[in-house]
């Protein structure tokens, strides 16, 4: 090209238009060539650009929800206030509320602080209870009614702090911020500060936060994503269990049986606009059909996998049919040759050889299920809903559960800045999930791809 | 009987039919499998599905079936007088399901006997403070109507599934004794094996067509619903919308559909020039090694799920253009974090895959002689590719620009997250708008109750939604085949 030029420089007192001499034209063409081939590489550097930010985004704020802050201190469970009549009996155990626990634990908070030699900023030396979780209480109460015989004995416990204590040490609240901030006051961090010198409080890594459940409104430090990943993964089940089936089935008599009439035709031009329908108006379909029709429970795993089905089965369709299709027809003609049937040369032959591709096609399909989250907003599957596990199978499938997606936006949705890092480790946790996913799938797709 | 044990009870039935059928078909050949007409294997299958396709087919159809027509039956015996249109009514029957529901679980706790709970009155008995001892809360104290229809919607549920079992179990056996009788060596037991299977092939393949038909029918009569409670000339060219559950709202969808394209456009211009650029770079000039590993990250951006985008939006992207535009210390034209800008800012970013692999498919496609053509009279590569390459390519670039729009504009996490909530006729960019999209959300969510006009609205945007995407779709299918048929 024109680029040689430069290297043998130009030839002196020569003619006006010459190979080597570069006139204005040729310089414009080159440094319009060099434009655009910078323009490409500007674009894919702002593409790669943006996929950067969005994994910076992503870890940056989603890293700290699998830290926690945690207050380890003795807690004295005193008979007198717990167990009034002192026999143990379950049942009045139970009457005693949280409000009856609050006490107990803000008292051994204060004996643990003035153990340590912590001074106690305020007037009143109950305030200082805003340090820990509105949970706490719950949680021991929880723990005495399990064990009943803990009572009169002092119990190392291992608290949740306070949302807003928590946030100022991953350095999402600032003492300037808490100024306006009723829920806690800057000497709430100088007793903080003094628990973690003295050893009481520390942050550490939080399971709870993938195994638990959601929570209310006001307590972002104890809601933790596990139960809607168990709806995603009966979710899951329902869309495995009918769109494998149901799509291999369908792809096998497009590709090998159907002809060529106007219901092939009808059925084609379907699959391809289902693939492009926004998903949303599957959402719509599943709340008229499955809820307002057949009267399925609503919010269940079981409408949102059949919902998920129906979006995924097209996926499926196309890729098992580009899998089919990459099956040599030789393989046919060989096994009809030695006398099988139609069916027998689809079902023993082609199929087994195409399996690869099928399963790398299905990963895919559940992968972009799993993310889903328009259609679960409509058919219910978010708010706070679950808050412990399924008990069994059944109850998996049929009662109210959310999806890790809809928890993600249900936590995005929330005012207090607390749950948005939750949010982010959701998407963490899902994008994790996702990863192994495709993975898997390109893992499969090396090892068992057959080039005929 | 419980359902899943009818289900374990048919296919045990089934296996015991493979077996049977297999034995006996051997047994007719004197055990030379030579004499038989088929493989042992298909004789018994062939029992199998005559056993299992029968045995839940009816099962299914008994699950359809049986709570519309007790529905039917059991609201009949609500007096008008207690409801005034259909959602009303819908109200009543809930609670008379959940009248039914309470008692179920007090008999189970033991707290009422059978008969008891047939037979208590209203009159009587406090029947919202005994459910509620059992955990069933209900919210006014029932009435004696709601009690009898739930009375009797208990025993025709329990009569229901008893006629169920043996209606599925009398389809199973029916099944399993006609198949057995016909069991004999010369029976030509795999091709009527083979000929259940491709039926139930085809039915597979027919789902597709079903979800449609449900899609566009739920569609359909919802719509209708909904334009007879509000006129359809103002819903489409109404320029106001704002839904008040009281009554008295107005739902022009106009504002609506200028949310949406106004992202679309912005998505569109953030993504077609990123996108187009990126292709012809990786397809003409970049290296194998450059492009093995640039075009599948690319690609990641594809994978990402639509609520990362959102979030993205909402948490990242939204407050960084609020320090450059926003009141305090930037220029003063957005109000908050959500604006059109945002969500289309993010959503460019979400389709620069999209755009980026259908055109680098469509640009593969044109013949390399057209390039060698061009190069050889001289024409530099950028010069090939603006004229040679484009223009050939152009039909199938627009298709792919159109297939993106039709995603931007169905595209429902990020602008519910990112666009905002107000439906303005605007054209601040750094407004907050809202989308059709999001009204749908926001109608619909969480609600079962579809008699109210501002409930139904949600039905008709879907359909608009659905019928604009539908005809960019086809649109762009038909001009992509067009142009893929001139090379081939």
């Amino acid at each position: 090209m024109s680029d040689f030029t430069a290297d043998n420089g130009p030839a002196k007192g020569d003619a006006k238009s010459s190979l080597f001499h570069e006139t204005t034209r040729t310089k414009r063409r080159n440094a319009a060539e060099a434009r655009f081939k910078a323009y490409g590489i500007a674009a894919i550097a702002t593409g790669l650009f943006f996929l950067v930010a969005l994994l910076v985004a992503i870890l940056g704020n989603g890293l700290p929800a699998f830290k926690q802050t945690f207050v380890t201190i003795p807690v004295e469970l005193t008979e007198a206030k717990l167990d009034k009549s002192g026999n143990r009996n379950p049942e009045e155990l139970a009457k005693v509320s949280t409000f009856g626990y609050k006490p107990v634990v803000t008292d051994a908070l204060i004996a643990a602080l003035k153990a340590e030699g912590i001074e106690i900023p305020f007037a009143k030396e109950k305030d200082v209870e805003d340090i820990l979780s509105a949970s706490v209480a719950a949680q021991v109460r929880d723990t005495v009614l399990a064990n009943p015989d803990l009572i009169g004995e002092t119990v190392e416990f291992r608290l949740l702090a306070s949302s807003r204590v928590d946030g100022y040490f991953k350095g999402r609240v600032t003492r300037d911020a808490l100024a306006r901030d009723k829920n806690l006051d800057a000497e709430h961090l100088d007793v903080a500060d003094a628990m973690v010198a003295a050893g009481l409080m520390k942050t550490t890594f939080n399971a709870d936060f993938i195994f638990g459940a959601d929570a209310s409104e006001s307590r972002p430090e104890q809601a933790g994503i596990g139960v809607s990943m168990v709806g995603s993964l009966f979710m899951m089940i329902v869309v495995l269990a009918l769109a494998l089936p149901i799509g291999v089935a369908a792809s096998i008599y497009l590709e090998e049986f159907a002809p060529q009439n106007k219901w092939t035709d009808l059925i084609e031009v379907n699959i391809s606009n289902l693939a492009a329908v926004p998903s949303i108006v599957f959402g719509i379909l599943g709340l008229a059909v499955f809820i307002q029709i057949a009267h399925l429970p609503q919010s269940a795993p079981l409408v949102g996998g059949l919902v998920l089905t129906l979006m995924t089965l097209p996926t499926i369709i196309i890729s098992t049919r580009a899998s089919l299709k990459a099956v040599p027809p030789s393989i046919r003609d060989a096994a009809l040759g030695v006398g099988a049937s139609k069916m027998q040369s689809v079902f023993h032959h082609v199929l087994p050889l195409a399996m690869p591709g099928i399963l790398t096609g299905t990963i895919i399909g559940l992968a972009q299920a799993l993310g889903e989250t328009a259609p679960l907003l409509l058919i219910g599957m978010v708010g706070f809903i679950a808050s412990n596990m399924p008990d069994g199978i059944a109850s998996g499938f049929i009662d109210p559960n959310s999806a890790m997606p809809a928890q993600i936006y249900e936590w995005a949705k929330r005012a207090d800045p607390a749950y948005y890092e939750r949010a982010w480790g959701g998407i963490i946790i899902l994008l994790v999930f996702l990863m192994t996913m495709n993975i898997i799938a390109v893992l499969l797709r090396r090892r068992f791809e057959r080039r005929w | 009987m419980p359902l899943l044990w009818l289900f374990i009870l048919v296919v045990a039935l089934g296996l015991i039919g493979f077996i049977l059928g297999r034995t006996r078909a051997l047994k007719d050949a004197n055990g030379d499998i030579r004499l038989l007409h088929s493989l042992p294997n298909y004789y018994g299958s062939n029992v199998l599905l005559a056993v299992l396709i029968p045995g839940l087919a009816a099962m299914l159809l008994w699950l359809i079936l049986q709570p519309m027509v007790i529905q039917g039956q059991v609201s009949s015996m609500i007096p008008d007088t207690a409801y005034t249109d259909k959602g009303s009514l819908n109200l009543v029957m809930s609670d008379v399901r959940r009248v039914a529901e309470g008692l179920d679980i007090a008999v189970e706790q033991g707290t009422l006997t059978r008969e008891q709970a047939r037979d208590i009155r209203t009159e009587l008995t406090d029947i919202r403070a005994r459910l509620g001892a059992v955990g069933v809360a209900l919210g006014s104290n029932v009435e004696s109507y709601v009690l009898k229809a739930a009375q009797k919607y208990r025993t025709m549920n329990a009569v229901g599934n008893w006629m169920m079992t043996v209606a599925v179990l009398g389809a199973a056996l029916a099944g399993f004794a006609v198949s057995m009788l016909r069991t004999n060596k010369d029976m030509r037991a795999r091709n009527s094996v083979e000929r259940v299977i491709q039926g139930l092939l085809i039915g597979a393949a027919s789902i597709a067509i079903l979800t449609t038909l449900g899609i566009v029918l739920s569609l359909i009569f919802n719509t209708i619903e909904f334009f007879k409670l509000y006129p359809a000339l103002d819903f489409f060219f109404g320029t106001t919308w704002s839904p008040s559950f009281g009554g008295g709202s107005e739902l022009g969808i106009l504002p609506l559909f200028w949310g949406t394209f106004y992202v679309s456009i912005i998505a569109l211009l953030v993504a077609v020039p990123i996108g187009l650029f990126a292709a012809i770079y990786l397809s003409e000039y970049a290296g194998p090694k450059v492009r093995a590993i640039a075009k599948p990250l690319l690609e990641v951006l594809a994978g990402i799920p639509t609520i990362v985008y959102g979030l993205f939006a909402l948490l990242t992207v939204g407050p960084m253009l609020m320090t450059v535009f926003g009141a305090d210390g930037g220029l003063g034209w957005m109000q908050g974090g959500r604006s059109v800008m945002t969500a289309g800012l993010v959503m460019g970013v979400m389709l620069i895959p999209f755009v980026s692999s259908l055109s680098d498919d469509i640009i593969n496609a044109v013949p390399q002689a057209m390039r060698d053509g061009s190069l050889g009279l001289g024409a530099t590569k950028s010069e090939t590719v603006r004229q040679v390459v484009l223009p050939a390519a152009l039909p199938g670039i627009v298709g792919a620009i159109l297939l993106a729009a039709s995603r931007a504009i169905g595209e429902t996490m990020i602008v519910v997250l990112g666009a905002g909530a107000a439906a303005k006729l605007n054209l601040n960019p750094f407004e907050a708008m809202t989308t059709v999209t999001t009204r749908i959300v926001s109608q619909l969510t969480g609600d079962a109750d579809f008699a109210s006009a501002e409930a139904l609205v949600a039905f008709a945007l879907g359909m608009t939604l659905f019928v604009i995407t539908l005809v960019l779709n086809i649109f762009a299918l038909v001009i992509v085949r067009k142009y893929r048929e001139q090379y081939d």
